[in-house]
């Protein structure tokens, strides 16, 4: 059998979707309000998926309180209560849609130590949920790689 | 192949000690889990076989049958027990959601397997908490 855990976190923030590159008509035709100029905020739901052996002393893939120090230090430390678009470095000249939120947390969260971060899935809203899954565990490097390349 | 999901809950206590560890590593490791009083959650046990329906009723499995294995498997073994004294499946293990939802597949998948002719348990999702929860599915699923 596999075993995952899964820990689900919170952090509202704004963002605004839109291309500097591209004319108020034309971020307005492909992104809608997400484009309004002064941003709109959600309150994100981030689950955090880790798999690995159950260690028999714990009966823990990974403790609790070790996951939860790393995603509040890598994650929510930074990203609660701010615009992603602005106070986000990944989000230089990058669009902070939710797909591509999950990619950067994902990258802030693959060097756990204690057990492999297997998925992170994101509720934009009650309705909108998106997720990242590791399947073949990519290197850190090639995911950032791949990130840039596709927004540069 | 169909899927098919259903969902039960049951209350139960548990607290987390090893005795591979010193009583001051016990506190540090497990925090406030490890006190001997125990606590509780109302665990939700989310239960999914998989399979071809039966041609003559249209169903994997019968859920009046799926519901009398669930009754009798977790509901009367588990529900307003303590999973450190009452469970004999989890003698000498640490009662987490890990452990225990890797026990309930181990009670539940030759319980269901009999009553599916073209499936098989093919998920479990228990979640100890809103906010925590554990899957088990076969391996290289």
């Amino acid at each position: 059998m596999k075993l995952s855990l899964t820990r689900r976190y919170s952090f509202p923030a704004s963002h605004r979707l839109f291309r500097s590159d591209w004319s108020d008509a034309e971020n307005h035709r492909v992104f809608g309000k997400c484009a309004n100029p002064h941003g709109h905020g959600h309150n994100y739901v981030l689950e955090v998926t880790v798999t690995g052996p159950v260690d028999p002393a714990t009966g823990m893939i990974a403790n609790l309180a070790d996951l939860d120090s790393f995603v509040r230090a890598r994650v929510l430390d930074d990203f609660d209560h701010v615009n992603l678009n602005e106070q986000i470095p990944e989000f230089r000249g990058a669009i902070p849609t939710t797909e591509n939120l999950c990619r950067v947390i994902y990258n802030r969260l693959s060097g756990f130590s204690h057990a492999r971060i297997e998925r992170v899935r994101i509720e934009e809203t009650a309705k909108n949920s998106f997720e990242y899954v590791a399947e073949t565990a990519p290197s850190r490097e090639t995911a950032e790689y791949e990130f840039q390349e596709e927004h540069s | 192949m169909i899927k098919l999901t259903r969902k039960l809950e049951f209350s139960a206590a548990h607290f987390y000690h090893s005795p591979k560890f010193s009583a001051e590593e016990n506190r540090r490791v497990f925090g406030k889990c490890n006190s001997p009083h125990g606590h509780g959650h109302n665990y939700v046990l989310e239960v999914t076989v998989a399979g071809e329906p039966d041609p003559q009723t249209g169903m994997i499995l019968d859920l009046n049958e799926l519901k009398e294995i669930l009754d009798r498997e977790v509901t009367a073994r588990f529900d307003h027990r303590h999973l450190n004294h009452d469970v004999p499946e989890l003698a000498g293990k640490v009662p987490t959601c890990e452990e225990l939802v890797a026990a309930l597949w181990r009670i539940l998948e030759p319980a269901i397997a009999p009553k599916i002719q073209h499936g098989r348990l093919d998920h479990l999702r228990l979640y100890e908490s809103p906010d925590l929860f554990a899957d088990c599915s076969r391996n290289g699923q």
